[in-house]
C-alpha cells in the first residue's frame, strides 16, 4: 500500500494532500503529484483500454505517447503525466 | 484571445531553454518561456515532488533572478513563423504569444523499440519512469529492471536506488568492450570520469549486464517478469516494473511545423550561432542533435546571446559548444544500436500503440506514408511520435509528415485557433 | 498470350481499371510515380454516394454504387465498408423543397430514399441542431476506406505494379518514361488524376482538369456520435460554385467511431498547407449543423486536391482518334465512381454495349469547351 493509500485508510488528513475522485472513488493524493502518479499510488494499473482491448498505462512520462490519457473534469484526452492533482479533481479512466 | 508579447520567446524550460532565457534576459530582453510540464527544469532537472538535482540549483536560481517569465503547463499547439507567433494551450484555454525571435529548446524524447510484451502496464520509458517518479509515481520498495541503451540508464538506475527502489539489473545493449574504449577516451575529462565513478558506486551490488536486451515482458494485466538475452543467453527476472529506453531522439515537431530544415540525422539544422534556416528562429540543445546537458547549456546561452544581438559573447560560446558537440557524437558511436535489436518484435508485437498495429502488418510496406495509409500506423493521438522513430530504426525511411495541430485540440479550440490565425494574417497584411 | 494493358496511376481509378481490364482478359501493368493511393485517393472521405448534379452524374454514381454493393460480401475488413446511408439535411424551406424534389427524382431513378421531418430527424441524429427542418435519407449509400480499397482492387487485378516511374507521355500503344525508356502495350489507360492531361497534351487542353483543394479534419474516437454520413443540402451549391471558395457541412462517422469532417473547395491554390481561414469557415459551418462537435477532440487536419473538370463529370474514353484511353477528372467522387468508370471504359475498349450513355463523359468535349471559351 502506498503512503497516500495508507494515510487514507487510516483517516489521516495532513496538509500535504488533497482529495480527488478517481473513477468516482474518493482518494487522497500528495499535493504536487501528477494525476498519473496518483492513479498508480492507488493501485490503478491499466488506465486505458487500447483499440484491441489491451490494458495500457503511462509509457513516456513526458506527454509524448498519450498512453496515460484520461478524462479530467469531463475533458477527454488529458495527459495524466502532465497534469498536477487539484482539490476536487475528477478523473475518469473509462472515457479517455 | 489572450495575447502575450515579448522580445524573445523560448519553447522549453529544460537546460537549453533556461540558458537561452537567462542569456537574453540578462542582456535586457523581455523573455517569455513556455513549457508544458508543471515546473521548470525539463525532464533532467525537473523537481516535481522531489528536490531538484544539485547541478540544477545554480541554474534554476539564475533563471529566477534573470527576470524571464515562465509559463508552466503551457503547451505550444501551432506556430506562424512569418509572424513570429506561437499559439499555446494552458488550463484556461488558448493563448497567442508573439516575439521578435524564438528559441526552440524542445528537448528530446526517448526512443522506444517494440518487443513482445512492451505494451503491458508497468513497462515504461527509462527517462519516463524517472519523470513519473519525480511527480510522485511510487518506486520505493519496488523491484525495477532497467534496460535499453545510453548513459541515461545508469543515471536513472542510480536515481531509483537513491529513492528506495530495488534495481534488479541494468541491461545495456552495447558491448562492454566498446563502452570500455569510450570510457578510456574520457581520460582527459576528469569531471565526466568522476560522474561515471559516482554512478558505479551508487549502483554497487546491482547486476550490470552488457550486450543485453529485453526479449519479452510477461504478465497478464501488468508486467511481472522480464526475459533478457545477454550475450545470447536467456535470463529471467521477476520485476514490478521495467524501465526501458534505447536512447533519445530530437523533438522536432514544432521546428518542422515552423518550416525549419532538418539535417541528414533528423535533427534541426543550425548554423554556428544556433540559427535555423527560418529567419529569427533559433534552436538549442537536443533538437539540434543529442548532446547532453553541457551541450544544451552552451547552445542555449549561445542562442540567447545571439538572439539578443550579442555577437561577441555568442562567438565565445560557439567554440565551447563545438567541443561539447564532439563529445555528443562520441557518445552516439559508443552506444550505437546493434543490428539484433531489429529482430526484437515478433509478428504479433504491436508497433503502433495508438492504433494497435502489429509488426507483421507494417513490416513489408515500403514507406512510412504507405504504412500509415494501409495499416493506420501513426494515425492516433500521438501522431507517430512513438512508432515513427521505431519504424525508422526497424526498416529505415523517413516519417510521414505530421499534420496540424501539434497536439489534439477540441474542434471548438481548433476553430478558435484558426480564427485567431486569420485575424493575425489580416492585421499584418494591412 | 494475353494482350497487355498499361495503366498509368495506382489511385482508386487506376486500380479499378486494372481490375476490370484483368477481368476482361488483359495482362495489366500499373505504372505509378510514387506509391499506390499517393494522390487524391488518400485524402478524401470514401463516401460512396448517389449524386444527381446532372442526369449523367446520377447514372454514373448509381451504377458505381451498385457495383460496390456487389463487392460488399468480398471486401476485407480493412476496407471498413459500411452501409451508413446519407442524410441530406435541410436548413430552410427552400432546402426542404429541394428534399422533396430530390426524393421524387430519386424514386423515378430507382434510388431508395425517404423523407424525414424535423421530429424524426432528431431521433435519427440527436446531435443535429434542433432548427434543422427535415432531411432526405438515402439508406443505400456506403462508406469505405479508400487506400485499402485501392490496394485490394490492385491485388484483385493481379497486375504487375511498377512504382517510382515518371511517365512523360502516353500514346495509344506506348508509354514514354523519363530518360527515354518506352514501354509497349496493346492499350494504354491514363488514370493519373490531375496529372493526366500533361501526358496526352496537346490532344486535350491542359487546363481541362483543375485541382480543387479541400480540407478535412478527423477526431479521436467518439463512438455513436453520428450514424449517417450527414451532408447539408447546400453542399450542391458549394460543389457548383466555379470561382471563389466555398465550404459545406459534410460529416462522416468512421466505423471505428472517429468523425471525419469536411468540406471546403478552392481553385488555384499552390500550397497544400491547411489554411486557417478555410478551416475556420469549414468548422463554423459544421458547428451550425451540429453544435456538439465543438467538444470533440480533433487529432489531425489535412488537405487534398480533387481533379475537377468544368462540368463536374469525369473524362472517360479515347483521346482523339489515335490516342490512349483516359479515365481522370473525378473531382470529389472518384471513390464512388471508380468502379462505374472502369466498367464503362472496359465496354468502350471491347466495343460492347456500354452500361450507360458514354457521351457526356467523352474527353473530346474539352476541345469544344476550349474553343467556346
Amino acid at each position: 500500500m502506498g503512503d497516500a493509500a495508507h494515510a487514507h485508510a487510516h483517516g489521516e488528513h495532513d496538509a500535504g494532500h488533497c482529495t480527488i475522485w478517481l473513477d468516482g472513488e474518493r482518494r487522497r493524493a500528495p499535493i504536487g503529484a501528477s494525476v498519473a502518479a496518483a492513479l498508480a499510488l492507488h493501485g490503478w494499473r491499466g488506465t486505458r483500454t487500447s483499440v484491441s482491448g489491451e490494458p495500457r498505462s503511462a509509457l513516456c512520462g513526458m506527454g509524448i505517447c498519450f498512453e496515460c490519457r484520461v478524462a479530467i473534469d469531463g475533458v477527454p484526452l488529458r495527459r495524466a503525466c502532465l497534469v498536477t492533482v487539484r482539490e476536487g479533481m475528477e478523473v475518469s479512466t473509462h472515457h479517455a | 484571445m489572450r495575447e502575450l508579447a515579448c522580445d524573445l520567446l523560448v519553447v522549453g524550460a529544460g537546460p537549453a531553454g533556461i540558458a537561452a532565457a537567462c542569456a537574453a534576459a540578462e542582456r535586457g530582453k523581455k523573455v517569455l518561456v513556455l513549457d508544458e510540464n508543471p515546473g521548470a527544469g525539463g525532464q533532467i532537472w525537473r523537481a516535481g515532488t522531489h528536490a531538484p538535482p544539485r547541478a540544477a540549483e545554480p541554474w534554476l536560481a539564475r533563471f529566477r533572478a534573470s527576470g524571464a517569465e515562465l509559463r508552466s503547463g503551457c503547451a505550444v499547439v501551432e506556430g506562424d513563423a512569418a509572424r513570429q507567433t506561437l499559439w499555446a494551450q494552458d488550463a484556461e484555454g488558448l493563448l497567442r504569444t508573439r516575439a521578435e525571435s524564438i528559441v526552440l529548446a524542445t528537448g528530446a524524447r526517448e526512443l522506444f523499440l517494440p518487443f513482445p510484451g512492451w505494451t503491458l502496464p508497468g513497462v515504461l520509458g527509462a527517462g519516463g519512469l524517472q519523470a513519473l517518479a519525480k511527480s510522485g509515481w511510487p518506486v520505493r520498495g519496488k523491484k525495477i529492471g532497467v534496460a535499453g541503451s545510453g548513459p541515461l540508464l545508469l543515471a536513472v538506475a542510480a536515481w531509483l536506488v537513491e529513492h528506495g527502489a530495488h534495481v534488479a539489473f541494468v541491461a545495456e545493449q552495447a558491448p562492454l568492450g566498446r563502452l570500455a574504449r569510450f570510457a578510456a577516451s574520457l581520460a582527459f575529462q576528469p569531471r565526466k570520469l568522476a560522474q561515471l565513478a559516482a554512478l558505479r558506486w551508487k549502483l554497487r551490488g546491482v547486476p550490470q549486464l552488457f550486450s543485453s536486451w529485453p526479449v519479452r515482458a510477461n504478465g497478464r494485466a501488468h508486467i511481472d517478469s522480464v526475459e533478457l538475452a545477454t550475450d545470447g543467453e536467456p535470463q529471467g527476472f521477476l520485476v514490478d516494473a521495467l524501465a526501458v529506453g534505447f536512447g533519445l531522439v530530437p523533438e522536432t515537431a514544432l521546428a518542422e511545423q515552423l518550416g525549419c530544415a532538418l539535417d541528414a540525422s533528423g535533427a534541426v539544422a543550425v548554423d554556428a550561432e544556433q540559427r535555423t534556416n527560418v529567419e529569427r528562429i533559433y534552436a538549442a540543445g537536443e533538437p539540434t542533435g543529442i548532446g547532453g546537458v553541457e551541450n544544451a547549456l552552451l547552445q542555449g546561452e549561445l542562442a540567447g546571446a545571439s538572439a539578443a544581438g550579442d555577437a561577441r559573447a555568442a562567438h565565445t560560446f560557439a567554440r565551447r559548444a563545438a567541443r561539447a558537440r564532439r563529445f555528443g557524437r562520441a557518445l552516439e558511436r559508443a552506444f550505437a544500436l546493434r543490428e539484433e535489436l531489429r529482430e526484437m518484435p515478433d509478428d504479433d508485437t504491436i508497433v503502433c500503440r495508438c492504433e494497435d498495429v502489429r509488426w507483421d502488418a507494417a513490416r513489408e510496406l515500403d514507406s512510412a506514408r504507405e504504412t500509415k495509409l494501409q495499416t493506420r500506423c501513426g494515425m492516433g493521438p500521438c501522431q507517430g511520435r512513438v512508432c515513427q522513430p521505431a519504424l525508422h530504426f526497424l526498416k529505415g525511411g523517413r516519417a510521414d509528415r505530421r499534420r496540424p495541430p501539434l497536439l489534439p485540440l477540441t474542434l471548438g479550440e481548433l476553430a478558435e485557433l484558426a480564427a485567431d490565425r486569420t485575424t493575425l494574417e489580416h492585421e499584418t497584411s494591412r | 498470350m494475353k494482350p497487355r494493358a498499361l495503366v498509368i496511376g495506382a489511385g482508386i481509378v487506376g486500380a479499378a481499371c486494372a481490375a476490370e481490364l484483368a477481368r476482361a482478359g488483359f495482362a495489366v501493368v500499373v505504372l505509378e510515380a510514387a506509391h499506390p493511393s499517393a494522390g487524391a485517393t488518400a485524402c478524401g472521405m470514401g463516401h460512396v454516394v448517389a449524386m444527381d448534379d446532372s442526369e449523367a452524374q446520377l447514372e454514373l454514381t448509381r451504377t458505381s454504387r451498385s457495383l460496390w454493393e456487389e463487392l460488399l460480401p468480398e471486401l476485407p475488413e480493412n476496407i471498413e465498408a459500411t452501409r451508413a446511408g446519407t442524410l441530406w439535411v435541410a436548413a430552410d424551406d427552400e432546402e426542404l423543397a429541394a428534399v422533396h424534389a430530390k426524393h421524387a427524382y430519386y424514386l423515378t431513378r430507382g434510388v431508395n430514399a425517404e423523407i424525414h421531418d424535423q421530429h424524426s430527424l432528431r431521433s435519427l441524429e440527436p446531435h443535429l441542431a434542433p432548427d434543422l427542418i427535415g432531411a432526405l435519407r438515402v439508406p443505400d449509400d456506403l462508406v469505405v476506406y479508400p487506400p485499402c480499397a485501392a490496394a485490394w482492387l490492385l491485388a484483385l487485378s493481379g497486375a504487375e505494379l511498377r512504382v517510382g516511374l515518371a511517365v512523360e507521355r502516353a500514346e495509344a500503344r506506348r508509354v514514354l518514361l523519363h530518360g527515354g525508356v518506352a514501354l509497349e502495350g496493346d492499350l494504354v489507360v491514363v488514370a493519373a488524376g490531375e496529372h493526366s492531361l500533361p501526358l496526352v497534351s496537346p490532344a486535350l487542353p491542359l487546363h481541362g482538369i483543375k485541382p480543387r483543394k479541400g480540407h478535412l479534419v478527423i477526431t479521436d474516437r467518439a463512438p455513436g456520435f453520428a450514424q449517417h454520413q450527414i451532408v447539408e443540402l447546400g453542399y450542391l451549391k458549394s460543389a457548383h460554385s466555379h470561382d471563389g471558395s466555398s465550404v459545406a457541412f459534410n460529416l462522416q462517422p468512421r466505423p471505428n467511431g472517429q468523425v471525419l469532417l469536411g468540406s471546403s473547395r478552392q481553385y488555384d491554390r499552390t500550397s497544400d498547407e491547411v489554411e486557417p481561414a478555410m478551416l475556420r469557415r469549414m468548422l463554423e459551418r459544421a458547428f451550425r449543423y451540429m453544435p456538439k462537435l465543438r467538444a470533440l477532440p480533433a487529432i489531425r487536419a489535412w488537405t487534398g486536391r480533387r481533379a475537377a473538370t468544368h462540368d463536374h463529370l469525369p473524362l472517360i474514353g479515347k483521346v482523339g482518334a489515335e490516342g490512349p484511353w483516359l479515365a481522370a477528372g473525378h473531382e470529389g467522387l472518384g471513390i464512388t465512381t471508380s468502379l462505374g468508370t472502369a466498367r464503362l471504359l472496359s465496354s468502350l475498349i471491347a466495343g460492347t454495349t456500354p452500361p450507360f450513355d458514354p457521351r457526356p463523359f467523352d474527353p473530346q468535349r474539352l476541345c469544344a469547351e476550349a474553343s467556346h471559351g
